[in-house]
């Protein structure tokens, strides 16, 4: 057996999990042809064990392999070279454990600043640079973002990220909490509790209310719906296009008030904890939410409609910003930015949850550029709003049910895999646990991590002016990324 | 274009009219009204509450709302007026109330309200920020809230500003960007912690990869506490700062 074939939110034990030489693993990897969704390290004494989780979309099942690394052993083979979607996975753990991918295409650092990183460069007469960052014109996080321009027009992109790192793996282990979890990515706060609160759960082999699994998937639709609605505005703004920047401004508002009269919070913070949920939605409240998605649905459904009918906002939507569903899936692009490039990946669908079982999930006409990711959008805001009411009249059922219930201490020895369908796409949480219970190793990773690189391809050949519009449309996560 | 006039006239009017004294849902979490108890410390994961006598301090809690739950000495009342300009009046005690708190939590410089009384522009550092607090930010311009309308903008660039707005706990990578930015406005200029984890760390407050002296070597103006910060905290304290 090379790999442990698992599922979602399944508790294994670390003691079954394969242990390959490492050309082995490599071999396999490449065989298998299955998309990485993990590749991480951890100390083990003086050896480095590197993990390695592939996932099957099809039939939604996750493969868990491993090889060990020696002390002195400093290398290997890089396995970007085969699959190129690797390549932000091994600068991760060559940063992390100094162990050398070799013949990686550009080993540059993942979140340590080094001063003396140089960037790539063009040469030429009439080539210049533009440096944008870490500090942006906007309100936004920090990240670097350095052009190579002929005249107006960008030749290449490359982004430094790494600017927000506050070490929030090793927190997850010192002092893990459902606030800190909440705090990691702040624009995906039920997407990160919910990962942790389920793989928290299932290390402590916890089946929580129906009652609670629901209110959590209707925040997590809200999150969704909210984002999107948020996003729709801000493309909007970037092109100048200001009565749809207010509008959807406004029509947002609505749904986060609405998440603040369940929650206590705009964003939801505090609604999700380990063992189920703090809030509940009793009739009137789920009557109140019914009534405020209708009135949204029909406010950003007359919206979008006016604006896309606009030949001046279509001709800058369309045909900017294109990635191709070859480089997509190429990149291992996932969530929003796969979707709009015609790769139909949502975790809700793929890995069966069974709240999503009878939702029908049509796919959009994608061409991969600003025009499918705005959209892309607009299709989930209503897809979501189907859910929402959906879940709602299920809850009804479930009323006499518990809001929480006790979660024991989390198994010795264990594996999780969690993975949620944030708005941007599959967040993934994986926990590991030491012979006592205690977390040793809390690996994240955010959709962004994938899909940052995606940006740096959409912007080549379009004209620098419409880098921001671009990077709205994509609006990747800064923290989620750097961690 | 019909549509587009049609549409701009069914959305009609969506601005708050009167900031200071705007409605907010009860079941918001803001200040926190406490009687006096003993406490079990440990459930806070900020390590906002003391005992003897029981006091919250705002500069560190997330208002998560845990510690309500399971104490009926703490309440989250929801008002929302919560920012101060003196750090240590953050920590609340027992038996005193959001208004009166409000009353005595700015310190009156009457060269503020001189210099920055009718326009103040604000440069945004985002130090580590998870995009709460950035996002509430934003909100504070959107067309609710309109922060604009008394002349306090967030500029792109620290040559415009009269102060910099910190969010998130300043990551060691971030640490000489916003200093740089600092010493990039020009003077007189503030400084203004916005959220728990600017004022305190908040959840990151034992994270290795933080970097915070900037804090110590630069004075601070004001802090506004929250996790993030609601839009109409964060005007009424720039509000009530510039006119106190
Ligand atoms: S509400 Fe504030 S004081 Fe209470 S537990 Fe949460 S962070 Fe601590
Ligand atoms: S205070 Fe809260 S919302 Fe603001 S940056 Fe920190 S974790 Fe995010």
């Amino acid at each position: 057996m090379n790999w442990l074939i698992t599922e979602n939110k399944k508790r294994v034990n670390i003691s079954e999990i394969p242990v390959l030489n490492f050309p082995n693993l490599r071999e396999e990897i490449i065989k298998i042809n299955k998309r990485v969704i993990g590749f991480f390290g951890k100390q083990e004494e003086e050896n480095v064990r590197l993990f390695v989780v592939m996932a099957d979309d099809i039939e939604g099942k996750l493969y868990i392999s491993s090889s060990v690394f020696a002390k002195e052993e400093k290398e290997y083979e890089s396995i970007t070279q085969e699959i190129p979607a690797f390549h932000v996975f091994e600068r991760e753990f060559y940063e992390e454990f100094g162990i050398e991918p070799k013949n990686h295409p550009w080993l540059k650092p993942m979140r340590n600043h080094k001063n003396d990183y140089k960037f790539f460069e063009m040469e030429g007469d009439e080539v210049h640079q533009v440096a944008v960052g870490p500090i942006h014109a906007g309100v936004i996080e920090p990240g670097h973002f350095r052009f190579m321009c002929h005249g107006e027009k960008i030749y290449d992109l490359e982004i430094q990220l790494g600017w927000q790192h506050r070490g929030v793996e090793e927190l997850m282990i010192s002092s893990p909490s459902n606030q800190l979890a909440e705090s990691i990515c702040g624009d995906s706060v039920i997407a990160y509790n919910l990962a942790y609160s389920n793989a928290m759960e299932a290390l402590g082999d916890c089946e929580i209310s129906n009652k609670a699994q629901l209110i959590r998937l209707i925040a997590l639709e809200m999150e969704r719906s909210a984002i999107h609605i948020g996003d729709l505005g801000a493309i909007a703004g970037d092109i100048a296009y200001l009565m749809g920047a207010s509008i959807f401004g406004a029509t947002r508002t609505l749904v986060i008030n609405t998440m603040l009269e369940i929650s206590g919070s705009r964003f939801g913070r505090g609604l999700i904890t380990t063992g189920g949920v703090n809030f509940d939605i009793d009739k009137q409240l789920s009557e109140k939410i019914v009534s405020v998605l209708n009135k949204v649905a029909t406010d950003v459904e007359r919206t979008i409609k006016t604006m896309l009918k606009s030949p001046t906002v279509s001709s800058r939507l369309e045909k900017t910003g294109v990635v191709s569903e070859e480089q997509a899936k190429s990149l291992g692009l996932v969530g929003m930015a796969a979707k709009a490039s015609g790769i139909n990946l949502d975790s809700r669908f793929d890995f069966p949850d069974k709240w999503y079982q009878d939702v029908e999930n049509r796919t959009i006409k994608a061409e991969g550029d600003v025009y499918s990711r705005t959209r892309l959008r607009y299709k989930e805001i209503k897809q979501s709003f189907h859910i929402i009411k959906k879940l709602l009249s299920k809850l009804e059922t479930y009323n006499d049910e518990p809001m929480n219930v006790y979660v024991s201490s989390s198994k010795p020895d264990s594996f999780v895999i969690s993975i949620t369908e944030g708005w941007r796409g599959e967040v993934v949480h994986i926990a590991l646990t030491d012979s006592q219970g205690n977390l040793s190793r809390y690996k994240i990773k955010d959709p962004s991590f994938n899909n940052w690189f995606a940006l740096a391809m959409a912007v080549r050949n379009n004209g620098i002016s419409d880098f921001p519009l671009c990077n709205k449309s994509f609006n990747l996560s800064y923290c989620g990324n750097d961690l | 274009m019909l549509e587009t006039l049609k549409l701009r006239i069914y959305q009609g009017q969506q601005f708050i009219k009167d900031i200071p004294n705007a409605q907010m849902r009860e079941q918001f979490r803001g200040f926190p009204t406490i009687v006096d108890a003993q406490v079990d410390v440990g459930i806070c994961p900020t390590g906002a509450i003391s005992n003897n006598p029981l006091s919250i301090d705002m500069g560190k809690c997330t208002f998560c709302g845990a510690c309500a739950r399971k104490c009926s000495s703490i309440k989250f009342s929801n008002y929302y007026k919560l920012a101060s300009t003196d750090r240590n009046k953050l920590i609340i005690t027992p038996n005193m109330t959001g208004e009166e708190y409000n009353k005595v939590a700015f310190e009156v410089r009457k060269e503020i309200k001189k210099v920055f009384g009718k326009s103040l522009k604000l440069r945004q550092v985002s130090a580590g920020g998870c995009n709460g607090c950035e996002m509430e930010l934003n909100a504070c311009s959107n067309v609710n809230f309109d922060m604009g309308r008394f002349g306090i903008d967030f500029v792109a660039s620290p040559r415009h500003a009269d102060g910099i707005v910190i969010t998130g706990p300043i990551s060691e990578n971030m640490a000489h960007a916003l200093e740089d930015c600092y010493k990039s406005t020009p003077a007189p200029k503030i400084v203004v912690l916005c959220g728990a984890c600017a004022i305190s760390g908040g959840v990151f407050q034992n994270s290795t990869k933080l970097n915070r002296a900037f804090l110590e070597k630069y004075p601070i103006d004001l802090y506004i506490p929250g996790c993030p910060v609601h839009p109409l905290t964060f005007i009424n304290a720039i509000l009530d700062f510039i006119s106190a």
